[in-house]
């Protein structure tokens, strides 16, 4: 069973997905999916203890041994990725049957979560593979979903975010996959580890230079860097609630994934002459997206858009700990990869809740939601908190990391706008506490509570939960991350002693 | 003579790209994709890709055209014209990306060279081994269906997304009315005699074809995505002459829906099976004690489920359009 391990969690989202369309109540299909991620789960779990136990772990398919065969190599990263995915989807999936059965016509139900399920085997297919075609395999398995789940919006304009996000993404699979091809036309190999040994050996080729460009663009445009972001804020806003908080919480978390993977697995773009050049773009795009995503997020007048906005300027933060190129760099953006999952699927399960109640996320229409809703409110708020980086919250971790390690490269003004960026976001944040507490509503003054359904308020407050334990306890996002960014960057001895830049924080910290 | 004809298909297929951007009209940018399908499957032919030609001619040159067209049909063939200035910024990125593409190819192998990488690391053991290790002698099934099986399970599994994406945008009976009958009988089909006839008695060659295609794939070129396309097409001809209820009620839509879950879950259990052996998943020497046998045997099994479900899909595909174009016919 243990040889098997390294291919479950993908194998039962794979399989799961067509077995649950011949499923014909949607009932019994919410039921299925939802076991088939927990276990997907379970099994990640799994495997990310095996492999920090044991190291990588191989799986060659049908027996043929890589580079003819195509292989799995977990390690840490790997693992640490499969977790994460597998964790917010399980989550997510248990939580979703209110919502989707307020959001989703009955007839449509089962395909609904049939979708979701090719969604999650896509990016786990994406986050296990060793191989470079069939990470892109699998990169269209998910899009090709997540474009469907975007689309079944209530609202016409879910259409036109969805095309306009299946156009941004179709270009970006396109370049994906010409950089593939450049690599595999000078190598002959599409293993990822069998590239890695070859690319160095072709010095400094201008095809793999431009193989390297045409593959960061496209993940980028998955990724949604400024200014690649463009299909975001719709494909958020206009998406099914259900659908953004499982896709807002895990797409733009693989594709980080898979630019680090390319970057520093494939590429080595630590010791390449790019490196330079390509650590000022990283930098500069990602405090630009910090600041420009924040800025909108703050005169946004839908709470759900302010969120997606929210999402581009959190995504310039992991791009500029990739830019430091340091394995703390990269490390802090791994720890802030997990933790904006957790806050992002927290407040957007929170934003599917009250949309079910208010029939919006207009902040207009939010006021007084804070006695209306208390418990998911409060979630809003400690996911919220935890967005902002107040000390105790998952969210200080992250931007404590990316912090001393913007310092321990003397990019004193970098560590500075890191923090300012922070400011901004306290301040869409307030805007949502102020309008749920102290804005009343005059139209309607004493509404009873009427909290999420239980299932829905239970998801959304372990993930909001999850922010203050991730808090406190670092062990796992902060140990993983710092073994695979040293995995990565072959600095294992620094790497694993935790390479630590400043005394953990604990739960007191300064 | 490869030069000329390589060069001459490159030309036009420029030309036909260029007249894309430059028409305005969707019906003739229709025709147009189809002609650049057309172009493209015989561009695959002169490069020896005959498996990727028979795919492009059937869906480049043939399905999404049609697909195209019925939704012209539905919405009307104008587009209105763009307003505003020549978008600059469009071109400049563009150009960029053509440079970009042009300077990726001047560190690469000659086109065609015998010690190109590509030819000299992976593809020899295939060449040399397959026909020990799996002995079939088209190399293509080998490494498509068991070297790299995986990448065929997720490209099935990208089709049947599809499927999934067209069922959950656009079959919304429900939407309308609840009463209302999923496939509605169409005003358009008044009969066009000699193009009936004719079909009738083209059809079972198709479809006989077909099944030639999906087990001779092991063979000569074919398999089951080019058979599943060419099934496909048989039956959407049906379709197209005798009109969307009478094919419906020929090859009802619940069961191709099931159907194409059904072709990715027999790929899957060949691969399963394995694995109750305690072999790798998709290894296929568990099913005979002869390993060459059982390859024989996992690859005709994971193709016939590669070819239901891409007929499947391909038909529900059609289904879903035609319904559409019908609903805004009636």
């Amino acid at each position: 069973m243990l040889s098997q391990l390294a291919l479950l969690p993908v194998l039962l989202p794979l399989i799961g997905a067509p077995a649950c369309a011949v499923l014909r109540r949607p009932t019994a299909a919410w039921a299925f999916a939802s076991t088939v991620a927990v276990l997907a789960f379970v099994a990640a779990a799994a495997l990310l203890q095996a492999t920090a136990r044991q190291g990588v772990i191989h799986y060659a398919f049908g027996g043929w041994a890589a580079p003819w065969g195509i292989e799995y190599r977990i390690d840490l990263l790997n693992a640490f990725v499969l977790l994460l995915v597998s964790g917010i989807a399980a989550v997510v999936l248990v939580a979703s049957r209110a919502s989707v059965w307020h959001d989703i016509a009955e007839n449509r139900r089962t395909l609904f979560y049939v979708a979701c399920l090719l969604c999650l085997a896509g990016w786990l297919g994406i986050a296990a593979t060793g191989d470079a075609f069939n990470l892109f395999v699998f990169l269209e398995i998910s899009s090709l979903a997540t474009y469907a789940l975007v689309a079944c919006g209530r609202d016409r304009q879910a259409l036109v975010a969805a095309f306009n996000y299946l156009v941004m993404g179709t270009i970006g699979a396109t370049f994906i996959l010409i950089g593939i091809g450049f690599i595999y036309m000078l190598t002959g190999t599409l293993n990822m580890a069998d590239l890695a040994q070859r690319l160095p050996g072709l010095g400094e080729s201008r095809t793999v230079f431009a193989a390297y460009a045409f593959i960061v663009v496209g993940v980028c445009l998955k990724l949604a860097l400024f200014p690649l972001h463009l299909w975001l804020p719709g494909a958020y806003t206009q998406a099914p609630a259900i659908v953004t908080a499982y896709v807002a919480a895990t797409a733009t978390k693989v594709a980080l994934y898979v630019l680090i993977r390319f970057s520093f697995s494939v590429f080595h773009l630590e010791s390449s002459r790019l490196a330079l050049s390509l650590e000022a773009v990283f930098i500069s795009l990602g405090v630009v997206a910090v600041f420009a995503g924040s800025l909108v997020a703050v005169f946004a007048s839908n709470l759900k858009r302010a969120l997606a906005w929210s999402s581009i300027a959190q995504i310039g933060y992991m791009a500029v700990g990739v830019g430091i190129g340091t394995v703390a760099g990269v490390q802090a953006s791994l720890i802030h990869l997990f933790n904006h999952a957790l806050m992002k699927g927290a407040l957007f399960l929170a934003l599917a809740a009250i949309a079910m109640r208010v029939g919006g996320n207009e902040l207009q229409a939010l006021r007084g939601i804070g006695r209306r809703m208390p418990l998911t409110s409060a979630a809003i708020v400690v996911a919220g908190i935890s967005l902002i980086g107040v000390p105790g919250t998952a969210g200080f971790i992250s931007k404590w990391y990316l912090v001393t390690a913007a310092l321990a490269r003397e990019q004193w003004l970098l560590a500075l706008l890191i923090v300012a960026g922070s400011l901004l976001t306290a301040v869409y944040i307030w805007r949502f506490v102020e309008t749920a507490w102290l804005d009343q509503n005059p139209a309607q003054p004493a509404t009873p509570p009427q909290e999420a359904p239980p299932l829905l308020l239970a998801g959304t407050l372990l993930l909001a939960l999850a922010n203050i334990y991730f808090g406190l306890d670092t062990r796992l996002p902060v140990g993983t991350a710092a073994g695979a960014a040293a995995g990565l960057l072959g600095d294992s001895a620094a790497g694993l002693l935790g390479h630590p830049p400043a005394p953990l924080p604990g739960a007191g910290a300064p | 003579m490869e030069l000329l004809v390589n060069s001459v298909l490159l030309m036009l297929l420029v030309a036909t790209a260029g007249a894309l951007v430059v028409v305005r009209g969707l019906l003739a940018s229709t025709m147009l994709t189809s002609v650049y399908g057309l172009l493209s499957a015989s561009f695959f032919v002169t490069m020896d890709a005959v498996d990727v030609a028979f795919t492009e001619a059937a869906v480049g040159a043939g399905v999404s055209p049609l697909l195209l067209l019925l939704t012209v049909a539905a919405i009307g063939r104008g587009e209105p014209r763009a307003a505003g200035a020549l978008p600059i910024l469009a071109i400049v990125l563009v150009t960029i990306t053509g440079a970009l593409l042009i300077i990726g190819t001047l560190d690469m192998p000659p086109f065609g060279s015998a010690d190109a990488p590509a030819h000299t690391h992976v593809a020899p053991r295939y060449l040399q081994l397959s026909g020990e290790e799996i002995g079939i002698p088209n190399v293509v099934t080998s490494v498509l269906a068991s070297y790299r099986a995986f990448d065929t399970l997720g490209e099935v599994l990208v089709i049947f997304t599809a499927g999934v994406a067209v069922l959950l945008i656009l079959a919304t009976p429900g939407q309308r009315g609840s009463a209302r009958p999923r496939y509605t009988p169409g005003s358009h089909s008044e009969p066009h005699t000699i193009l009936q006839v004719v079909s009738k008695i083209l059809i079972p060659f198709i479809l006989l074809f077909a099944l030639y295609v999906q087990f001779h794939g092991e063979y000569g070129p074919g398999g089951g995505f080019q058979a599943g396309v060419i099934f496909a097409s048989g039956i959407i001809l049906y379709g197209l002459l005798y009109g969307l209820p009478t094919v419906c009620r020929v090859v009802r839509p619940a069961v191709v829906e099931t159907l194409a879950a059904v072709g990715v879950l027999l790929y899957g259990t060949t691969g399963l099976l394995a694995m109750l052996d305690g072999r790798p998943f998709l290894d296929y020497s568990v099913f005979a004690a002869n390993p060459v046998l059982g390859q024989h045997i996992g690859i005709l099994l994971v193709e016939l489920g590669v070819g239901i479900t891409v007929a499947s899909v391909i038909t529900v595909i059609y289904y879903a359009f035609a319904n559409q174009f019908e609903m805004a016919e009636g």
